[in-house]
């Protein structure tokens, strides 16, 4: 199923928390949207789940409108709203047995689903006790299970990992990339490496806007298009190595990163690679490479760059 | 349809579950049977075979209890944040509302049915007039279904089971006695105003066995309101959350 989104605007009060968003989603993509607290990714994902009418613009799913035939999407879509709201004095069993009712799964298949889904979400253990005696990442698994019972195409994620222990995030993250191979999967976060490591594409989102909308590679080039390595030469007086790096016809700049060591930061111009120059000048003046590192851009610099004005 | 009789389920075993069940049900069973059969204007002082001082009583004792079962209904939802897990499932306001609607009212018709022992009782020991207790059943029932409107109404324009029970409370009030009084020391016009306007009248009315359609369109006019009311002020919050 595919999304789309179309001119999507949402106001509360006098502000824009969307700002005309347009952008598709193709089957089986596995989409991130990241942004700082209060860029509009949950207000875009309640758009898309059909809890919120958008004032302008529209979301198509699989051809529906929201605006028009919300219940057939909502059979298409789970979602895991931000703080994963749930009946805590029901049981696991219990309340996913009344989820999939809600859902009108057919009475035969509830009790095979059920237990396909404990399985899924690693809930074996568990699945006899209520849901306020669960720690969080156990409710955040059943948030997940209420999300898939009925087999959705598309799910949508808000926050999936907030407030979880570094190993629980670990299992849900490995959780949702299995899951991902299979279904689209929409899930916002504002921890970037999170997104990098579960999504195959990544939208920034800020003040309501689309700001950047690729892969992480993708953008790492769009960002800075340039080499940059650090260096690290001896054999040689590190004044004469910095001027004779700074002489490569393909370096643009040579910055100091550590004297003592001898380490440097060189960056090239566009499209150019210097490494091989570097090499040959070091041969050319007996001098020897003690390290040859490229530095990527991190994603957060990237966003940091994006998010902030 | 589904969707309202799982709501209404799971409403129900919540009532169960959180205790609130029995002790309504035993709270309002003992009210009513020592108000009936053993203390003040009892069964055996007056003498007489019918249960008009049940339905006294149980006017009365419902119009508290309906509130503290009612209370928690959408308050809950709104505040544990579950009004946003369901409704992006299949379910529509209406269902959902109806749900909640239904839940409580089957609980208050749990609530009374063990006082049929009492009609039965009477039947035994005088002659009783059936269509007039039957009927005193019904006016309890339709008055159960109002306040249960109202009930659900108020909690959902707040977050606060206690800001909902007690605006239950304020505006039944004004039905539940006040329109009476005021209309009891009226005249004229204004008077009958008061009256039609008043619960009093309406379950008198049908309690005393007089089967008139205003008293019908009364209370259908409340329930329907009420309802009506949950659900579109449940839909302008969404709108602004």
């Amino acid at each position: 199923m595919d999304i789309v989104v179309e001119h999507l605007t949402k106001r509360y009060g006098p502000q824009k928390a969307v700002d005309n968003i347009s952008f598709r989603v193709k089957a089986g993509e596995v989409l991130g949207f990241l942004g700082p607290n209060g860029a509009g990714k949950t207000t875009t994902m309640k758009a898309l789940s059909c809890f919120i009418l958008p004032d302008e613009g529209d979301v198509k799913i699989g051809g529906f409108s929201v605006r028009e035939h919300p219940e057939e999407i909502k059979k298409h879509i789970g979602y895991l709203p931000e703080n994963n709201p749930l009946y805590q004095d029901m049981n696991i069993i219990e309340f996913l047995e009344f989820i999939a009712k809600i859902h009108e799964i057919p009475k035969h298949l509830i009790q095979e689903r059920l237990l396909d889904m404990v399985k899924v979400c690693g809930l074996e253990g568990e699945k006899h006790k209520l849901i306020k005696e669960l720690s969080k990442g156990y409710q955040q698994r059943v948030g997940l299970a209420q999300a898939l019972i009925h087999d959705p195409d598309i799910l949508i994620l808000d926050e999936p990992t907030t407030g979880l222990d570094p190993n629980q995030i670990v299992e849900i993250r490995k959780l949702i990339k299995r899951i991902g191979k299979e279904k689209t999967v929409i899930l916002s976060s504002h921890i970037l490496a999170e997104v990098e490591a579960t999504c195959d594409r990544i939208m920034i989102i800020n003040n309501g806007r689309v700001v950047v909308d690729g892969t992480a590679e993708e953008m790492r080039k769009q960002a800075r298009g340039n080499e940059i390595l650090r260096l690290g030469v001896a054999g040689g007086d590190i004044n004469d190595i910095f001027e004779k790096v700074m002489d490569i016809e393909s370096v643009e700049t040579v910055d100091f990163i550590d004297f003592e060591c001898q380490i440097l930061e060189v960056q090239s111009y566009s499209n150019a690679s210097s490494v091989k120059a570097i090499f040959d000048t070091c041969v050319a003046n007996n001098y020897y490479i003690t390290e040859l590192t490229p530095i990527e851009t991190k994603l957060e610099d990237i966003f940091r760059e994006l998010t902030t004005h | 349809m589904n969707q309202v009789y799982q709501i209404a389920r799971r409403e129900l075993s919540g009532f169960f579950d959180s205790l609130m069940g029995y002790v309504l049900i035993i709270m309002f069973l003992g009210f009513s049977g020592f108000f009936t059969w053993i203390y003040g204007d009892d069964i055996f002082f007056i003498g007489e075979a019918n249960l008009n001082i049940f339905f006294k009583v149980a006017y009365w004792s419902l119009f508290f209890f309906i509130p503290s079962l009612t209370m928690r209904s959408l308050t809950g939802e709104l505040k544990g944040g579950t009004l946003e897990l369901l409704l992006t499932k299949p379910i529509s306001y209406w269902q959902l509302i109806m749900g909640k609607f239904t839940s409580t009212f089957v609980l208050i018709s749990m609530a009374l049915a063990p006082s049929i022992i009492y009609y039965i009782s009477l039947w035994s020991i005088g002659s009783v007039d059936h269509p007039a207790i039957i009927l005193g059943y019904i006016g309890l029932l339709l008055m159960s279904m109002s306040y249960i409107a109202l009930g659900i109404f108020c909690s959902s324009i707040s977050d606060s089971p206690i800001i909902a029970l007690l605006s239950t409370l304020f505006i039944g009030i004004f039905f539940h006695q006040i329109f009476e009084t005021v209309a009891s020391s009226s005249l004229g016009v204004t008077g009958s105003i008061f009256s039609s306007l008043s619960m009093f009248t309406h379950f008198e009315s049908i309690s005393r066995g007089i089967f008139d359609l205003q008293d019908f369109i009364y209370f259908f006019s409340l329930i329907i309101f009420g309802l009506y009311a949950s659900k579109e002020i449940l839909v302008s919050r969404n709108l602004k959350a």
